[in-house]
Parts: structure tokens; sequence; C-alpha cells
């Protein structure tokens, strides 16, 4: 067991600056997703962690110890990679017991280890396959089966599920996340998806432009947005920010209902439909703020339990509860106190 | 619309009759590579079935007949301790060179697989020996080689290594005249293997490295394990196409050795040139040179299996 730091990690490519000043702290046994779009630096700061790219600044920890200059094999970690990595050429059970042969373990326990590997993602019956022959999502269990074989204090995740379609992705998140549970191994894992990123992750850190925008619970990171780029980057549709003097106002799509639903301090803002879209289990409502707030684009998210009826071109009056609002310093982006509109 | 319509059937050029052809796939297909089936038909096959024709006749240069002679050429001249030299030379030139070409491109397609500084001069003097005239290089080796002149040995005795008395007859001792037009040979082969294993090596996905690496193999275990069978289709193809072209070329030991001495160096092709060419007997010269046809006829049948499956996969 143990945890990962990172100290203003920093990796400069070029003229680009891949990863900014990175300050991160695993907790013992938790699962961190790095959560960003593509291009934030996600993937390059999870390959410094593994050894893979050597940092132009800053200092990596593992387990308390500096690794900057330990090869990859001496961290004590494990990594899936997107495309799985796997050998094409060896067999599912040659594939597992690579890196113990490699670290040199005792031969005669490579055999039971690699057995326990495979039971613990249901692949014994595969052993002796080659990874072609293989589906997706057994792909992916081997090479998970492979990352858990020499039991790495860390796990590192580089998009594990992205290759697998949507109805295995669910199945495959869930069992991702129990495994790591009973494991109770520190994990590191970089997605781009929220949904992945909110379901899977005991914290999240949200990244942009090699930075970290803000680490949190997915309860955190989701209510309590530190900027507007985290604020725009989860949900779905995502928060509405409308600008207003010197702040910027954002609140979600699901909190922005017709007037009379909520119970309690309520902002009431007109709100102009232009479309209604029918999703079945809720309606978006597009439309702009009228009046004061001047033509700004904004998104309700009416859930189908709320049957008040809208029409395209009528202006509604909606309402926002005050807690639900968020204010940003329009300079900055950060999160500011609220107060009075 | 229907106005438009009509005005624009109307103004439609008439398609020209070689734009008709192009035009049809069944026609542009045999047009394009028409030029390379004459090629091939009218630069090799003819001499090719010459050569097959001759091999079964008693021609000589000059003469103005020739009978069918059924095997004898070959029966003949197979009995002879000079082809029985030559075919075992054929062999040791062949797969020493190949074997030595393919462990060298392998190491020079590593290093070059890296990213370093001034990697495209490293690049550009390895492809040298290709671009240049084989026959030129071999000159130039022949220079190189000479057994009064030879910088090789000149450098050898400024070191210290050997005396005056000691230089060596690079062309003119039996071991070292094989060990020589291997050498040559080698160099010349080179940048084609390389830049073959480069391109194998390129066509390995990075996280397959980087799992390796993880993984935590070593240099060895990284490059015999892995790197190796996930290019030996590759190697293969390297080695296959070396091997005909060991066999089927005569260019180096022509230049530098002419078979000497004593034939040590004599290789089929070479010897087949000499007894057909330079000596006259044109049938038996062709026997010679279609002795190993079937054999480098199944090393050319494996060849396009092994580039069809590395095709498919």
């Amino acid at each position: 067991m143990a945890t990962v730091e990172t100290r203003g990690i920093t990796k400069q490519f070029g003229e680009t600056r891949a990863v900014d000043g990175v300050d991160l702290a695993t907790r013992e046994g938790e699962l961190l997703v790095l959560l960003g779009p593509s291009g934030c630096g996600k993937t390059t700061l999870l390959r410094m962690i593994a050894g893979l790219e050597h940092p132009t600044a800053g200092e990596i920890l593992i387990g308390g110890r500096v690794v900057n200059e330990l090869p990859p094999r001496t961290r004590k970690i494990a990594m899936v990679f997107q495309s799985y990595a796997l050998y094409p050429h060896m067999t599912v059970y040659d594939n597992i017991a690579f890196p113990l042969k490699a670290q040199g373990f005792p031969r005669e326990e490579i055999p039971k280890k690699v057995e326990w590997a495979a039971t613990l993602f249901g692949i014994q019956r595969f052993l002796r396959r080659k990874p072609r022959e293989l589906s997706g999502g057994e792909r992916q269990r081997v090479a998970l089966a492979r990352a858990v074989v020499r039991e790495p204090a860390v796990f590192l995740f580089d998009e594990p599920l992205s290759n697998l379609d949507a109805k295995l992705r669910t199945l495959a998140r869930d069992e991702l996340k129990q495994f790591q549970r009973r494991l109770a191994t520190t994990t590191i894992y970089v997605t781009h998806d929220q949904v992945e990123a909110m379901g899977l992750g005991d914290r999240i850190a949200v990244m942009d432009h090699g930075k970290v925008r803000q680490i949190g619970t997915p309860r955190e990171v989701y209510d309590e947005p530190a900027d507007t780029f985290v604020a725009a980057f989860l949900g779905s549709p995502p928060m509405n920010l409308v600008e207003r003097d010197d702040c910027i106002l954002g609140f979600r799509p699901e909190h922005f209902l017709p007037k009379g639903i909520h119970e309690g301090q309520v902002a009431t803002f007109p709100f102009h439909v232009h479309r209604v879209e029918y999703l079945g289990a809720d309606r978006l409502i597009y439309g702009e703020l009228t009046g004061k707030w001047g033509e700004a684009l904004v998104i309700a998210r009416l859930p189908y339990t709320v049957g008040t009826p809208i029409q395209p071109g009528e202006t509604y009056d909606f309402d926002v509860l005050e807690k639900d609002l968020k204010l940003f310093d329009k300079a900055t982006g950060r999160r500011t106190e609220p107060r009075p509109l | 619309m229907d106005a438009r319509q009509e005005t624009l059937a109307l103004e439609e050029p008439r398609p020209g009759r070689l734009a008709a052809l192009v035009d049809r796939e069944e026609w542009l297909g045999p047009l394009m590579i028409g030029p390379a089936v004459l090629y091939v038909v009218l630069v090799v096959g003819v001499a090719f079935f010459l050569a097959i024709y001759y091999s079964f006749s008693n021609i000589t240069v000059g003469a103005r007949d020739l009978q069918f002679v059924g095997l004898r050429n070959f029966t003949s001249v197979v009995a002879t301790t000079k082809f029985q030299t030559s075919l075992w030379n054929t062999f040791v030139f062949a797969f020493v060179s190949q074997a030595l070409v393919i462990v060298l491109a392998n190491a020079l397609a590593l290093a070059l697989f890296k990213e370093f500084k001034g990697k495209w001069l490293v690049r550009l003097l390895i492809l040298l020996p290709w671009v240049a005239p084989i026959s030129i290089g071999t000159i130039g080796f022949l220079w190189i080689l000479d057994s009064t002149y030879s910088p090789v040995n000149w450098t050898l005795e400024a070191l210290g290594l050997i005396g005056p008395e000691g230089w060596f007859m690079w062309l003119g001792v039996p071991h070292l005249a094989m060990g020589s037009v291997i050498a040559i040979h080698v160099w010349r082969l080179l940048p084609l293997a390389t830049v073959i294993l480069l391109a194998g090596l390129s066509s390995i996905p990075r996280d397959i490295h980087d799992a390796v690496a993880i993984d935590g193999a070593g240099f060895w275990r990284h490059h015999l394990q892995i790197t190796i069978p996930l290019i030996r289709p590759i190697i293969l193809v390297a080695f296959l196409f070396g091997i005909v072209f060991a066999f089927t070329d005569m260019i180096v030991i022509f230049v530098l050795t002419r078979g000497g001495p004593y034939d040590t160096t004599q290789v089929l092709t070479t010897l087949a040139f000499f007894t057909g060419i330079q000596g006259g007997d044109l049938a038996e010269g062709a026997a010679i040179a279609l002795f190993l046809f079937p054999l480098l006829l199944a090393a050319a049948i494996v060849f396009l299996r092994i580039a069809r499956r590395a095709e498919v996969t």
C-alpha cells in the first residue's frame, strides 16, 4: 500500500506546457480520477507518475519516497492502457505471467499467481488463447489481471474503458469499482468521461491546460465548482452561466424550474423558450433570459414529474433556489461569496 | 429544372475514345500494369526461357545450330569439383552474409529508432551504400583491400597490431578472400535490411513498449521476447529477400576476386558467367545458372506467403 504525491510537477514539450506545476496527493487506498478534456495534460501526468515520461520540474513521491530517477519497474506500480497493450504473440497465460518473470518471481510460484489473477477476473478458460481471439471486454480483463498479478502498491489506469461499447462500459465500470474496493489499492484513473469519473471516483481532480482546477469528491466538484471551467465541464447539459456586471451567475439546468415548484427562497427569471426536447425521463428546454438579464442563452432540465406545459415562443417565469445560485468572479472565473443580486 | 437537365444533357462533351477506355476499370487496370508486365516479359521472361532452352541443348558461342541433349549438361556439370565447390561457396556466401546482415541491421535499426542529435546524418551515411552504384563502391573496396596499398593494412600497422611483414592479402588468401567478399556484400545489403526493420519497429504501438517498461523487463527480455517476435514476419521478409539476392547476384565477387583464389570464392552465378559467356559454353552456363532455380522459387513462394500474412494481420 502506498500513496502518490506530486509536488509542482511540470512537463514541457517544446513550447507547450502539458502539465503545469501540479500538486496532488492521493489518500491511502482511494480511487482518484483525473478528469479533463483531451489535451489537458491528464495522461502526461499519469505517464510521469508511471515513469514513462520524465518531468521537466517538480517531484513525484510514491509511498513517501521521491521516485523521479527510478525506472518504471522499481516504482511498484501497474498500469492499464487504453489499448490494453497486450502482447499479441503471447497467450493470455504468458501475458499475465510476463511481469512476474520479468521481475524475477520464483519460477514455481508463477502458475499459482497467474491462476489467482485469472480467477479474480473470471478468465481462467481463456488462458491458452491469444489476445486476438478474445472480445474487447475479455481483453480488458486480461489487462487487469496482468496489472493485478504482481500486487502493485499503486494502480494507474489510462482510460481503460473507452474502447468498450456503451453497454459493456457500464458493466465494466461497476466491476472495476468493486475490484478496487476489494483490493483497496491506491488507484489513479484518467478519463475524459464525466459519468465514469462521477461513478468511479472517491475524489476527482478536474484538469485543464495542465493545471488542476479543483480536487474534491464527486459531490463537491459538481455542487461546489471552484471556477467556471469546472462548472461548465461537469454536468450534461452543463451549468448555465450568465454574465452580469462584474460577476458570472451560475445555476444547474435541473435547478431551473417553472415558478411554483421550488419551495423556499427563490430567485425568479423571465425565460423565453426557443425549443423543447423530449428525452423520456426529462425535458430539455432551450431558451434565453429576458428583461434585465439580457438575452443570455440557458437550458432548463425538467424531470418527467414536472408536467407543466411549455410552448416554444412563450415566456415563462422560472425559479432557482437561492442556495443553488453560484457566483463567479468575471475576471478570474473563480467562485466568490454569494451576495444579493 | 427540366430545361436545365436538358441543356446539361446536350452540352455534355462527347467522351473521346481514350477517356472512355480510361473510365472503365476493366481496361484501366491492365493499361496501368501493362508496361511493367511488358518489361518483365521482355527483359526477364525471354532471357529466362532462353536459358531453360539452352540448358537442355549443346549450344556454344558462335554455333549456328543446336541439338537437344536432355539433362546431359546438368549431369556432367554436377559431377565436377569446380561446381561442387561453387555450390558450397554459394550457400556459405548467402547464409553467412545474410545472418550478419540481419543481426547488424537489427542493431542499427534499434539505434536509429531512438531520437538523438544528428540522426539524419547517420541515416544518410547508412543509406549511402544503397544509393551508390554497386560496381563503383565495390571498385573502391578493391583498392581498400589491395595487397600493396591497402589503407586497412596501413592502419593496422600504424596501430602496431601487425608488422610490415604481416600485411594481409585480403583478396588473395582462401578464407580471407571469402571473409572479404562476405563483408563487402554485408556492407552493401545492410542499408536495405535496416530500412525494412526500421519500418517493422515503427509498426509496434508505443503502448506495448510502455507496458514492457512497466512490467519490468530489461533490455534483452524486451528485445528478444517482445520486439523480435512482433517484427518476425518483417525480419523474415528481409532475410528471404537478402538470401535470394545473395544467390542471384555476382557483382561483388566478380569485381573483387573473380571467384579466386583457386575457386575459393567461386559461386554459381560467377561460375555460370565464366563458363557460359567467357568460356563460350552457353549450354553448360545456362545449366549452372538454372541449377538453384527450384530452390529460389520455393523461397519466393514462402516470401510471398509471409508478405500476404503480414498484410492480413
